[in-house]
């Protein structure tokens, strides 16, 4: 029954900007440069990742959830032996990933964020020789090629050069390849950017159908939904942090109250936000300017006549209202004070 | 070491080499080929060079060619591999450790280096007429020679490669592979720059010299050349340096 991963106290360091294919376009960095002559050179930094520790368990469908540059990316590219931790260990099954790789690289099939198949190749080849890279035989390979060419509907494509193909038929090619070889673990860093929905759902289905043979599947995504319907348990990740982790359940159930609703006022006065404090169900109120406010509680709409109540007693104006219900939007926005997508 | 892989990693590259056979001859031998019918034909029939002079030049465009093919077997697929999307990825996730991708690199790029130097010698024969004098009274010497030249030819490319993005391959043409070719001795031999004491040096750094001369001694030996224990000496010097520098530079850029 499958294979879990351990990580322990990872960090990465990039002082060179990484490689911008491995799908960490969502950096913010501004190199910094040398200026003057005088005074030391300063070098450029990014912490990616800052000391994170975490357990995937065996059969399991794991969700890394954040926003662009995060650090989703960095985890999973060492995780895979493609980008070396500064420090810190992260083990598949009792491999030490860093040290003993061709065992682990045995073990794990990867679905880039990009596709980055084998140009040189047709989409038979690329999976035969991916089965070949993995010492099948050839019978083996080409039986298997064909049936996963068939599951992903690129049979009459097979002998296609791969340059010419889709989007989407690419993404579909590179799950095929990522499965060519039964991983004990299948890595997919953001597999429905750019999908459209039918074809994520079509994902989606091969993801809980992999999973159903106990093989652990682990997978970035800043989609709520797609974290939300697949995972078994998730960890929220935001700048290169764990800042929740746990069921989608538990996760949702921590958020106070559950419910947040997003008000905007022409002007929000200390009276009125200690006012809204005191509402029946109203379990923390933050405001950032004396504008807006975050209100989490246990209801939401029924709450709207007394929060109107309030403003005008306050001789204030109610402008704007977004009620959110229970969901991980809010839970990262608790955590950050900022939206996923943001 | 895992030998199922790394033969699947070279047949892939073999696979992918015969599928390019013809513009990859093309582009490699076309160039050196005109050179010879134009100084090796067009200027000895026309009196303007001696008739000699063909099988001084032949040596020559052989190393040229060799190691434009090595060069640029490894190196441009590279620079493609490495870029933007990242090719290379699915083969640096094969169980096997990644330094050996790059040893089948190098021998792919080897087994094209000799197959454009080996064709040289037929194509040229024909193209420069009668008159060609060449000696096979050396085969040890001359195949140790050709080895160690597809052997540098291809682990530069990897140096060259890992080094060079897609934006710097003209740069790398202009500023790398033209000077070499032209101070590489193999349009004249080294002893003909000895009115040149200082570039006479300078040239010794370029290992196309080393090609030029090593071949040049093992089928021309009629004419001045250094001495091929020499030659050798300096080819598995370079080799041995090119391989270091190029499976480093391998290695950081596959891993980030």
């Amino acid at each position: 029954m499958g294979i879990g991963i351990r990580i322990e106290e990872l960090r990465k360091v990039y002082d060179t900007p990484p490689p911008s294919a491995a799908g960490r376009a969502g950096f913010s960095f501004t190199p910094m440069k040398s200026g003057a002559k005088s005074g030391p050179k300063k070098k450029f930094e990014i912490v990616a990742l800052d000391g994170v520790s975490f357990e995937i368990r065996a059969g399991e469908v794991f969700g890394l959830l954040g926003p662009n540059g995060a650090g989703k990316s960095t985890a999973i590219g060492i995780l895979t032996t493609r980008t070396r931790p500064t420090s810190g260990r992260a083990f598949i099954g009792d491999h030490d990933i860093w040290r003993e790789q061709v065992s682990a690289k045995r073990l794990l099939g990867v679905v880039p964020q990009r596709p980055n198949l084998d140009f040189a190749l047709t989409a038979r080849e690329i999976l035969v020789f991916h089965g070949a890279y993995f010492g099948q035989s050839a019978r083996e390979r080409e039986k298997h090629a064909d049936e996963l060419l068939e599951k992903f509907k690129l049979t009459d494509r097979a002998t296609h050069m791969v340059r010419t193909f889709s989007g989407g038929m690419m993404q579909r090619l590179s799950i095929a390849r990522a499965m060519m070889h039964n991983p004990e673990i299948l890595f997919l860093d953001e597999p429905s950017a750019g999908l459209d929905p039918q074809t994520r759902l079509l994902l989606w289905e091969i993801v809980r159908d992999y999973n159903r043979l106990g093989k652990t599947i682990v997978l970035t995504t800043h989609y709520m939904d797609e974290a939300d319907t697949l995972c078994d348990r998730l960890a929220i990740i935001d700048h290169g942090r764990i800042i929740a982790q746990g069921t989608p359940q538990e996760l949702k159930s921590s958020i106070p109250g559950g419910y947040l609703l997003r008000l905007r006022f022409d002007r929000a006065p200390e009276e009125l936000i200690a006012e809204l404090r005191k509402l029946p169900g109203v379990t923390e109120v933050r405001t950032a300017d004396h504008m807006a406010a975050d209100v989490y509680a246990d209801r939401g709409g029924p709450l709207i006549g007394p929060i109107v109540n309030a403003a005008n007693a306050a001789g204030s104006e109610l402008r704007d209202v977004h009620i959110a219900e229970p969901s991980l939007e809010t839970l990262f926005l608790h955590h950050t004070g900022r939206s996923l997508r943001d | 070491m895992n030998w199922k892989t790394f033969l699947a990693l070279l047949s892939r590259d073999g696979h992918v080499a015969r599928r390019n056979l013809l513009p990859m001859l093309l582009q490699n031998l076309l160039q050196p080929l005109l050179f010879t019918f134009v100084f090796g034909r067009v200027m000895t029939s026309s009196g303007m060079l001696p008739a000699s002079y063909k099988s001084l030049l032949l040596p020559g465009v052989m190393a040229i060619s060799m190691v434009m093919a090595g060069v640029q077997a490894v190196a441009m697929p590279l620079i493609a591999e490495f870029q933007f999307t990242r090719e290379i990825e699915d083969r640096l996730l094969a169980p096997i450790d990644i330094g050996w991708l790059a040893v089948a690199k190098i021998i792919t790029g080897m087994i094209q280096a000799m197959f454009a130097g080996l064709v040289v010698i037929p194509a040229a024969w024909l193209l420069m007429g009668s008159g060609l004098k060449l000696d096979f009274g050396k085969p040890v010497e001359f195949a140790v020679v050709c080895l160690l030249v597809a052997l540098f030819s291809s682990a530069g490319g990897l140096a060259l490669g890992c080094s060079v993005g897609q934006t710097q391959i003209g740069l790398m043409f202009s500023l790398v592979l033209a000077p070499m070719l032209m101070f590489g001795c193999a349009y004249y031999p080294w002893s003909a720059l000895s009115g040149f004491p200082i570039l006479q040096i300078a040239v010794l750094f370029n290992p196309l010299v080393y090609a030029s001369e090593g071949l040049r001694g093992a089928l021309a030996p009629q004419f001045p050349h250094i001495n091929t224990l020499l030659v050798i000496a300096a080819l598995v010097a370079i080799d041995g340096l090119l391989l270091v520098l190029g499976l480093k530079k391998f290695e950081s850029k596959a891993v980030s």
